[in-house]
């Protein structure tokens, strides 16, 4: 089954989603028999959203997020719901944020 | 200045300003020996007060009467508390502005840096008559006006591995005001290893974010959140990002709030809930505050975690120097052409006046925010983010059979966009070494700096 996800791309992340913050996506089922998880959020988004492939690296490093990224599921750490083994559900937010160095 | 205004006329108010200048300093010297604890100063003793002033019933009395300040117990508290502010920029001024303010009993500053007429538009302690000042003082020389009864302690060095716990076994909680990584590192490390909690502010361009890091020693730390660092080149300061004023005063303002809150009681390591808050100031049509759920203290954390982790930090480790913060964070290298690919300031006027500014190419590589606030006028813009995006020469927007000349506000990315031009195109492309800044300084003195 397909669910429907609301993406949040802060701390400036959105340079890459097109200066969008806030994206509503349907992920589409890869198997009608095994839930859709984190990771299957994850390969969606990088590879029907990012738009230049030189953007991925922004993202993506070693096949996850990288470092300096953290994942928000509802506003909680992702290391609190299973990281990229939580099962995704209609309606989560799923936010991903930048981490801000700057004083 | 108006020319009528005779040389008399100046030259008085030229010595008038010099003599203002020597009672300032004096004045400054005075208060600074007065108060100024030496450098052993761990050995003097900060008496615990009981009782508060007839004039701090008076100064303090609009937040003593707030039920959730605690009253009395609540000022004492603030009294009795010893603080480390480091960094007195975007985010330390606000905040040592309402510390002081709230009648901490003693604040210390950590800063090397001096104050940049950049820098005031946000930095609300430092004004236009102290530039040049180192900003630690500055920052001194208000607070000490704004509320003498609070001891201030000035350092105006670097925090390093070797400093650092000496200067943190003075107080009783950090705040963490700086602006780089490996900065954000050593002061969580050190805390972690000397106890203490740290209150931690960020921010850039537009957004803001705020945590309470390693709460009395129980909840998560830096390393927790941040095991790894993130890659240099996405780490963008507010030199070269920008800021906007209202924004990270805010976060200094927020982090002001919670070290009172942390200093009076009011988290304990029951109620404590490790969060991150993220201010935006642009989003969309209005401003928000989310406040995300954080992950506990991480048992194998090396810098909070248990004693027997592999490669857990200890304080002889740090400061035998066997962790170099900023190398482990990651330099960015600019030095990536040879010296035949590059030209001074002086030398592209030259090929300016020779070529005409037909004959050439000028590209200026810097953001379009950037070039939008000031450009040569013949130069044309190819940001290098952009530029890079570009692999088919038929799609590079200028001449192509012109010579090409890459320029940058202070010659970093230029060196960027040549080494990117001469590979990928076989061009022989220059860039102008230092930049506008350069251009500004040897070149043409009335081309603005920012």
């Amino acid at each position: 089954m397909s669910v429907n996800i609301k993406l949040e791309f802060l701390g400036g992340l959105d340079v890459i989603f097109n200066s969008e913050r806030y994206h509503k996506v349907t992920v589409p089922s890869t198997n009608a028999s095994t839930p859709l998880i984190l990771r299957d959020l994850i390969k969606y988004i990088v590879d029907n959203m990012i738009k230049d492939p030189k953007d991925i690296e922004v993202f993506i490093e070693n096949d996850t997020i990288r470092p300096g990224i953290l994942t928000l599921i509802n506003d909680t750490d992702w290391e609190l719901e299973g990281e990229e083994e939580y099962v995704l559900e209609s309606g989560d937010v799923i936010s991903f944020t930048s981490t801000l160095h700057g004083g | 200045m108006s020319s009528d205004i005779t040389l008399e006329q100046l030259k008085e108010r030229l010595a008038a300003l010099e003599l203002e200048n020597t009672q300032l300093k004096s004045e400054l010297s005075s208060n600074s020996s007065n108060t100024k604890p030496a450098e052993s100063s761990n050995t003097q003793t900060f008496e615990p007060s009981t009782s508060l002033t007839l004039e701090e019933y008076t100064r303090y009395g609009r937040q003593l009467t707030v039920s959730q300040f605690q009253s009395i117990p609540g000022q004492l508290s603030l009294k009795n508390s010893k603080i480390l502010v480091i960094g007195a920029g975007g985010l330390g001024c606000p905040a040592l502005l309402y510390l002081t303010g709230a009648g901490v009993g003693k604040i210390g500053i950590v800063d090397d840096d001096v104050v940049d007429i950049s820098n005031v538009h946000r930095q609300v302690l430092h004004d236009t008559t102290r530039v040049g000042w180192f900003k630690a003082e500055s920052a001194e020389w208000y607070l000490r006006r704004l509320n003498p009864n609070v001891d201030i302690q000035t350092y105006c060095y670097r925090l390093d591995p070797l400093n650092a716990f000496d200067i943190f076994q003075e107080y009783d909680l950090i705040l963490d005001c700086t602006d780089s990584p490996h900065s954000r590192y050593l002061i969580n490390d050190v805390a972690c290893l000397t106890g203490k909690t740290i209150v931690s502010g960020s921010g850039v361009r537009t957004e803001g974010q705020l945590s309470i890091l390693n709460f009395r020693n129980s909840g998560p730390c830096y390393r927790c959140f941040y095991p790894s660092p993130p890659p240099p080149n996405s780490v963008t300061s507010c030199k070269d990002g920008g800021v906007i004023g209202p924004v990270i005063g805010l976060v200094g303002v927020m982090m002001a709030l919670e070290a009172i809150k942390v200093l009076t009681g009011w988290y304990t390591e029951e109620t404590f809930k490790p969060f991150l808050g993220l201010y935006s100031g642009y989003d969309g049509l209005s401003q928000s505050w989310k406040c995300f759920k954080m992950r506990g203290k991480k048992k194998e954390c090396i810098a909070c975690g248990d004693a027997s982790n592999e490669g857990k930090l200890t304080r002889e480790l740090i400061q035998s120097g066997a962790i170099d913060y900023e190398v482990w964070c990651g330099v960015i290298n600019y030095n990536v052409l040879k010296e035949s690919e590059r030209i001074t300031a002086g030398q592209y006027a030259d090929i300016l006046g020779k070529f005409k500014e037909d004959g050439h190419v000028l590209l200026d590589v810097r953001p379009k925010e950037h070039f939008s606030i000031v450009h040569l006028p013949h130069s044309t813009s190819l940001p290098l983010d952009k530029l890079r995006r570009i692999s088919d020469k038929a799609q590079l927007p200028f001449d192509t059979d012109k010579p090409v000349y890459t320029i940058c506000r202070y010659g970093n990315d230029s060196q960027y966009a040549t080494r990117y031009l001469n590979d990928t195109f076989g061009f022989d492309a220059k860039d102008v070494k230092g930049g506008l800044y350069k251009w500004s300084m040897d070149v043409d003195d009335k081309f603005p700096t920012y």
